[in-house]
């Protein structure tokens, strides 16, 4: 037993494809950073964040290939994200602070005054 | 603590194989996980809120944190995914003394990580930009730059304390399968720890472009 378990041996293809495929994507996201894209600059970097993302949960957390009710576990933390995002934004994004003015963001400072 | 034997699983009553009782633990790990994603998105939907609301104080203080830094970092905890991973993937075969050796490996990186995160914050204290504490900034934007420092902590303390308690775990996969606790019909906590191990990755992830890229294409 100790004779075939010598050693590190070698890591499978696909898990190394994927850890380069990661680094590259880090690469590109890091110089895309300081392209003046503008707007689509943070849809760009997130796009390339998910695509990271698709890759860990695919082929190192192996989700599609387990049981399917892990996918539904998966599926309802992101619904769940999508739902936090949506009912908050019906407060903060309806509000118009900048026609008030009425901005009382903490500086930390406020002690020092 | 009691190891299963090396080639006979110990299986819990109210399992009926030990491939249930496997995917089992696997998906209560997938709905803690689900729950981490919702801890983290109440900090993500301020950072958007703060992102949209204030656009070019944003911009300017996401600019001025150490992107070498977090670059690496980056780079250091995939690099920790890929050996846990194949930590995974040499436990499902057997291969008792390189599980051990990877999960060592992936405990190591992480604190690599932990290390330079660490003298992140030490030169973000020194440059006084550490909200509530010691903080000297000034200008127009510095309530902007304020509360993005008070967001860049938060996020990355609570993934810090996460990587902190994967280290933790991890060792302790590593201890175990060092000591012949696991076999190729029995590796279940590895392959779990594995799941958690690859979301912190995951949530650094998205907290790298958030944090360190935001604002360098700017003016």
């Amino acid at each position: 037993m100790r004779g075939a378990d010598a050693g590190l041996g070698r890591p499978p293809r696909a898990l190394v494809l994927t850890w380069l495929a990661l680094l590259g994507l880090v690469a590109l996201t890091l110089g895309l950073a300081y392209v003046p894209l503008g707007r689509m600059g943070i849809v760009v970097a997130l796009a390339i964040a998910a695509v990271k993302a698709g890759l860990v949960v695919t082929l190192f957390m192996k989700l599609f290939r387990g049981p399917v009710l892990a996918r539904v576990a998966a599926g309802a933390g992101l619904f769940w994200l999508a739902i936090l995002f949506s009912l908050a934004a019906t407060d903060y994004l309806a509000r118009n602070d900048a026609a008030t003015g009425n901005f009382s963001l903490p500086t930390g400072r406020e002690g020092s005054r | 603590m009691s190891e299963a034997p090396l080639d006979q699983v110990h299986l819990e009553p109210q399992y009926a194989t030990a491939r249930q009782q496997a995917e089992t633990a696997a998906l209560g790990m997938w709905v803690f996980l689900a729950t981490e994603v919702l801890f983290f998105g109440g900090m993500l939907f301020a950072y958007t809120y703060l992102r949209a609301t204030f656009p070019e104080g944003f911009a300017e203080a996401a600019r001025e944190t150490h992107v070498v830094i977090g670059t690496i970092n980056t780079v250091v905890l995939l690099t920790s995914s890929f050996t846990m991973a194949w930590a995974v993937h040499a436990a499902e075969h057997d291969r008792r003394r390189a599980t051990a050796l990877l999960l060592a490996a992936t405990a190591l990186l992480g604190l690599l990580f932990l290390g330079l995160k660490g003298l992140e914050y030490y030169k973000e204290w020194q440059e006084g930009v550490v909200p509530g504490l010691n903080f000297h900034k000034d200008g127009p934007n510095a309530h902007v730059a304020a509360m993005f420092y008070y967001l860049y902590f938060m996020l990355t303390g609570v993934h810090g304390v996460h990587v902190t308690i994967g280290i933790g775990l991890v060792a302790l996969m590593a201890v175990r399968a060092w000591r012949g606790g696991f076999s190729a019909r029995y590796f279940t906590p590895v392959e779990v720890t594995g799941l958690y191990w690859h979301f912190v990755d995951l949530v650094w992830i998205f907290l790298y472009p958030l944090i360190y890229l935001a604002g360098r294409s700017g003016p």
